[in-house]
């Protein structure tokens, strides 16, 4: 039996103060009062002193990119699954933009096999493609991809362009109970565009990708939710207008959530200056006014969940002419670290935070989540205190490309706990 | 006394130090090309590469020229001639190259920011002969040089400049330099040509030709890309003569002296009518001798020439 003592236990809407948890057959058997003695007992076999920490359900990042099939130089599903350990993720959600792509139970399967055969345990999430090969021309098998494992289904890295596919899409998933997970992004409005257009782009000479070229998409899918009643997901939400979009849809029952990612609400798009192809990623960084704008989406509700968008590349794609560099921040080990200056800055509370990077996810996907007795002992211990300093050389993805590089964070995972094993400890170990 | 910096990446790059320097060394040099023998060994044993990833014949042969005149050897590469069809890396062809030991590396390239990424690479130092939309120093410096020797100065002149500003790195180049040296600038263009932020640069901004020309001391007009079309920022080369073409109709609302330039090439009839372009205040054939002048003094200054040193 493992025992967690002393910590802040927090499982959004239901508990918040300092409590045991008890671990046993990878089930929570018991939260009680700190120092109380439980019933039944049994054996501590380790007692982890979480005195001064935050107890939290396990992380879950809805917006990963790992790789395998196809790309293994930039990641793999071991490595990935590594980072995400140490990033405080007890799951992950694989987008299918690899090759092949997942689009089929196969590649579904096969990507929980890897996951399963490296060991890590952290729990792989495979999400499916709308489309075959993600062409944007036939809807692929749902009901294939929800029996094999998928939890959502999106043509992420691509838009599904065709209203109509879109709408179907939709329809379609709605009869699974699979969510859509869209990708907004005109193509035609980003006419070439490798970084966000304003006056960097500008000073910089690069062509630059319109706000609208976002937000347009967003009131598109927003309609088609509306017409449908299907559960849609924006991912990635960059830019003022769009949360404007997503609040005033919810402010009427669209049945609509959305995500950002901690670059969006830490950085700007003067952090391209030089050329820095680390901040180089789709969509692009934006104006001080969406940062903040992203900022009070988090605040307000309106942004459901965090999840980085994690995209790991590399040298061979990054160290190069910036337009002809790939999209993409490896994000999965500095995103709680990130995500917790919201809480220091007092835009949200921890235990919001908690909901945005644990609860939000798993009810949107449909998987099980909270601190409950008899629940999977997927929990993330939280090291609010911690100060590190990011270095990609340390990374445990092979993508090392990140714009964080150098900087002081305060707090990152302690402990990360999948179905009751320890996945990553940085309590004891020096990390 | 050389230049501040190691590298010439744009004219953020140079100090107001550095572009008096330049612009005074050019016009010394420029007399070395109007000699019977024009060649000076100033530079005898140096090397300088010349990379053009993107097709030129101005800039190309105004770099190779300046570079012969001072007896430095100079070998130009071009896309289609190098390795980059191997699909070797802009890195690794420089990395290569480097240790060949070259003294300057020029590049031409059609990605804004490879002569950044060259530059942090490379211990030699690089010129940039033009990156994608972002920077053409060289031309903003013949096109200084030019000006000065017409009006002695540059300080309180107005300067129009004309045409598509969002994708012209002269335009940029130009931008900064002019304003650096006390111009006041004016940029006019239909508003798909008018980059977002354009007056955070420190220029004035409108739509309308004539306006932006009507007390000009310079007007410079840009190339026309006629692709551009497909992109939907003009309906047709026709209308776009007709409203943003510099036509002696639209010059007799100018000043009577007013110099008119264009970086080339001409697009006749289009950005500029024909006898415009070879009218009396033209200067479009001196900016490019002045081009030969500006490279030489460049290279001579990068590559360790005194201010006082022969010639």
């Amino acid at each position: 039996m493992l025992k967690i003592s002393g910590g802040r236990v927090i499982d959004p809407g239901y508990l918040d103060g300092i409590y045991d948890i008890l671990v046993a057959d990878g089930k929570i058997v018991d939260i009680v009062a700190n120092g109380e003695t439980t019933e039944p007992g049994g054996a501590v076999s380790r007692e982890i002193d979480a005195s001064g920490k935050v107890v939290v359900p396990g992380l879950i990042d809805m917006h990963v990119h790992l790789r395998e099939p196809g790309y293994e130089y930039k990641e793999t599903i071991a490595t990935g699954c590594r980072a995400a350990a140490r990033g405080g993720f007890t799951a992950v959600c694989p987008m299918p933009n690899t090759s092949p792509v997942n689009d089929r139970a196969q590649i579904c399967r096969f990507m929980q096999q890897q996951a399963e055969k490296s060991g890590v345990g952290v729990r792989v999430y495979p999400v499916g493609a709308v489309s075959i090969g993600q062409a944007g021309e036939e809807l692929a098998e749902y009901a294939e991809l929800k029996a094999a494992g998928a939890v959502a289904v999106s043509d992420d890295g691509y838009p599904v362009s065709d209203d109509q596919l879109m709408r179907r899409a939709m329809e379609y998933a709605k009869g699974f109970d699979l969510p859509v997970i869209s990708h907004c992004e005109v193509l035609s409005l980003v006419a070439g565009g490798v970084m966000n257009e304003g006056l960097m782009a500008t000073r910089l000479g690069l062509p630059g990708i319109p706000n609208a070229a976002e937000s347009v998409m967003v009131a598109r899918d927003i309609a088609l939710c509306e017409l449908t009643g299907a559960a849609l997901h924006i991912a990635h939400v960059s830019t003022a207008e769009s949360v404007a979009l997503i609040r005033a849809a919810k402010n009427r029952g669209v049945p609509v959530t959305a995500e950002t990612a901690p670059h969006f609400f830490m950085l700007t798009d003067e952090a391209v200056e030089n050329y820095d192809t680390n901040a180089k990623v789709n969509p692009p960084l934006r104006a001080e006014t969406d940062r903040m704008a992203i900022r009070e989406g988090i605040a307000d509700g309106t942004i459901d969940v965090i999840a980085c968008d994690h995209a790991p590349h590399s040298v061979l794609e990054k160290e190069v002419e910036f337009d002809a560099a790939a999209n993409g921040i490896s994000g999965i080990e500095t995103s709680l670290g990130l995500s917790l200056s919201l809480v220091q800055d007092e835009t949200i509370d921890m235990e919001r935070l908690v909901t945005m990077m644990a609860v939000a996810p798993a009810r949107i996907l449909g998987v099980e989540t909270g601190l409950k007795k008899g629940s999977p002992a997927d929990i993330t211990i939280i090291d609010p205190g911690a100060v590190w300093t990011v270095d990609r050389g340390r990374f445990i993805s092979l993508g090392k490309n990140t714009p964080f590089h150098g900087r002081e964070i305060q707090g990152r995972a302690g402990m990360t706990i999948v179905n009751g094993q320890v996945v990553f400890d940085g309590l004891s170990d020096k990390v | 006394m050389g230049l501040s910096t190691r590298d010439v990446l744009d004219i953020q790059s140079l100090s107001d130090d550095d572009i008096a320097l330049i612009l005074d060394t050019a016009q010394k040099m420029k007399e070395i090309s109007k000699r019977p023998v024009k060649k000076v060994p100033t530079l005898r044993g140096r090397t300088i590469v010349s990379f053009f990833y993107e097709p030129s014949t101005r800039t190309k042969v105004s770099f190779d020229l300046a570079a012969k005149r001072l007896s430095a050897d100079a070998i130009s590469i071009s896309a289609g001639s190098s390795s980059i069809v191997k699909g070797e890396t802009l890195i690794d062809t420089v990395r290569n190259l480097e240790v060949m030991q070259p003294d300057v590396i020029v590049l031409r390239h059609s990605s804004a920011g490879a002569p950044h990424l060259v530059a942090r690479h490379v211990d030699v130092p690089v010129i940039n002969a033009g990156d994608g939309m972002h920077a053409h120093p060289t031309q903003a410096l013949l096109d200084m040089m030019t000006v000065v020797e017409k009006r002695g100065q540059i300080q309180g002149l107005k300067l129009a400049i004309i045409g598509d500003i969002a994708r012209s790195r002269v335009a940029r180049s130009n931008i900064e330099g002019f304003t650096r040296m006390g111009a006041r600038v004016v940029v006019a263009a239909p508003p798909t040509m008018i980059p977002k932020g354009a007056e955070s640069l420190g220029v004035d901004v409108t739509h309308c030709v004539e306006t932006a020309i009507a007390d000009a001391d310079v007007i410079m007009m840009l190339r026309i890309q006629k692709e551009r079309k497909a992109a939907f920022l003009f309906s047709s080369l026709r209308e776009y003569a007709k409203v943003y073409g510099l036509s002696t109709q639209k010059l007799k609302q100018a000043k009577s002296d007013v110099l008119i330039m264009h970086p080339g090439p001409l697009n006749r009839g289009v950005e500029i009518a024909s006898e415009v372009a070879d009218g009396d205040y033209s200067l479009i054939l001196d900016q490019v001798e002045n081009g030969v002048a500006v490279r030489m003094a460049l290279f001579y200054l990068m590559m360790g020439g005194q201010r006082n040193a022969e010639d």
